[in-house]
C-alpha cells in the first residue's frame, strides 16, 4: 500500500509541474523515479522509455503504467495513472467551467486572437523539424499524407493501418530466407 | 447517446494515437470537427493554448476540455479522460509484460519506421486543418505566425511564445 501511494504521489507531480507534450516530462520522470525513488535503473528505464514512446496513447500515461506495473502489477499501474491524469483533469476542468463566461470579453477574445496563429506555428516547427530527419521518399509521403488527411477528410487511423501493414510486409519480404 | 459516441471516439483517439500530442491532434480534429461537428477549429485551437499553457500531456487536457464542453457536465470530461487512458493501461501492460520480446524483433522494428511518414504527416495535417479565415484574419495574424514560428524554430520556450502572443494580440486587436 505504501509503494502504491508513493507511486500516485510521484505521478501526481510529474502531471502536475510539467508543462506541453509528454516529452517535457523525461527530465523531471527521470528524477523521480530513477535518482529519487530508485525504481529503475537508468539504462532499463531508456529501453522501457523507447517503447512507452512508440506505443499508442498518450505518452506520459504509457511511462506511467510501465513503471507502475513494474513495481505492483496492475494496481501499481492503476495508481501511477490516476496520479498522472489527476491534476490535468483538475485545472482543466475549472478552466472549461469558468473560461466559457469569458469567452465574450473583449480582452479574451483579442488575446486568443493572437495566440491562434502562435498556436498553429507550434505545431509546424515540429512539423518541419521531423520532416528534415525522413528521408527524402518519406517526406513527399509524410506531405501527401497531411494533405489528404486536411483536405479530403481522411481519418488518419487509415494512414497509422497502411504504414503497419507496410512495414511489416517489406520487413517479410527482406527477411533473407 | 452523446456520452457514448465521445467515449468511442475519444477510445480510437487513445488506441490510434502514435506519436505524441501533435500527431493525435489530427485524430482528435477529424473525429471532433470532421466527423462529430462538436467544435469548431478555432475552439480547438484555443484548447491547445490553453492546453499548452497548463500542465499535464495535451492528449488529456485535451479530452478534459472537450468532454466538458461537448456535454455540458462533468461527466462528460470524466467519460473522455477516461476513455483516453484506457489504451496505455490495457496496451502498454501488454507491452511491458512482453517486453524483451517486443524490444528486438524486426517486425515491429519495420512497422515503426513505416508509421514514421503517417505520424510526420499527421502533424502536419494538425498545422494545416487550423489555417483558416478565423485563425489567420488579416496581416497581423501572418505576421504573429511568422515570429512565433521564427523564435519556436529557434528553441524558444512555447509558454513564453504564447504568453507574448497574446500580449501581442492584445495590442494589435483591442
Amino acid at each position: 500500500m505504501k509503494i502504491l501511494l508513493q507511486l500516485f504521489w510521484a505521478f501526481f507531480k510529474i502531471g502536475a509541474f510539467t508543462f506541453g507534450s509528454g516529452y517535457a516530462m523525461i527530465p523531471m520522470i527521470e528524477k523521480e523515479v530513477v535518482d529519487r525513488r530508485k525504481w529503475f535503473e537508468k539504462d532499463d528505464f531508456y529501453d522501457q522509455f523507447a517503447l512507452a514512446s512508440s506505443a499508442p496513447g498518450p505518452f506520459a500515461l504509457n511511462t506511467a503504467v510501465f513503471v507502475g506495473y513494474k513495481l505492483k502489477g496492475w494496481w501499481g499501474a492503476l495508481f501511477a495513472v490516476m496520479g498522472a491524469v489527476l491534476p490535468s483533469f483538475l485545472i482543466i476542468l475549472l478552466i472549461a467551467i469558468y473560461l466559457t463566461g469569458f469567452r465574450g470579453n473583449r480582452y479574451v477574445e483579442a488575446a486568443f486572437k493572437g495566440i491562434r496563429p502562435a498556436v498553429i506555428a507550434l505545431i509546424a516547427v515540429p512539423f518541419i523539424n521531423m520532416l528534415k530527419r525522413l528521408p527524402w521518399y518519406f517526406m513527399v509521403l509524410g506531405c501527401a499524407v497531411a494533405a489528404v488527411i486536411c483536405y479530403l477528410g481522411v481519418s488518419p487511423i487509415w494512414f497509422i493501418l497502411a504504414g503497419a501493414i507496410t512495414g511489416i510486409l517489406v520487413t517479410f519480404f527482406e527477411k533473407p530466407r | 447517446m452523446i456520452y457514448l459516441q465521445l467515449f468511442l471516439s475519444y477510445l480510437k483517439i487513445g488506441f490510434f494515437g502514435f506519436g505524441g500530442g501533435y500527431a493525435m491532434l489530427s485524430l482528435i480534429q477529424n473525429e471532433m470537427v470532421t466527423r462529430h461537428g462538436w467544435m469548431t477549429e478555432t475552439e480547438l485551437a484555443d484548447i491547445v493554448a490553453v492546453s499548452q499553457m497548463t500542465p499535464g500531456p495535451i492528449a488529456i487536457n485535451c479530452a478534459t476540455y472537450v468532454g466538458y464542453t461537448v456535454t455540458g457536465t462533468v461527466w462528460g470530461s470524466i467519460l473522455t479522460t477516461l476513455a483516453v487512458s484506457l489504451p496505455p493501461l490495457t496496451l502498454m501492460v501488454l507491452i511491458t509484460i512482453f517486453f524483451t520480446k517486443l524490444k528486438n524483433n524486426t517486425y515491429m522494428q519495420g512497422a515503426m519506421k513505416w508509421m514514421r511518414p503517417m505520424i510526420c504527416g499527421m502533424i502536419g495535417a494538425a498545422a494545416l486543418l487550423f489555417v483558416n479565415g478565423s485563425t489567420f484574419i488579416d496581416w497581423k495574424s501572418y505576421l504573429i505566425f511568422a515570429a512565433c514560428a521564427t523564435a519556436a524554430w529557434f528553441k524558444v520556450d512555447s509558454i513564453l511564445l504564447i504568453c507574448l502572443s497574446a500580449v501581442a494580440g492584445i495590442l494589435l486587436y483591442l
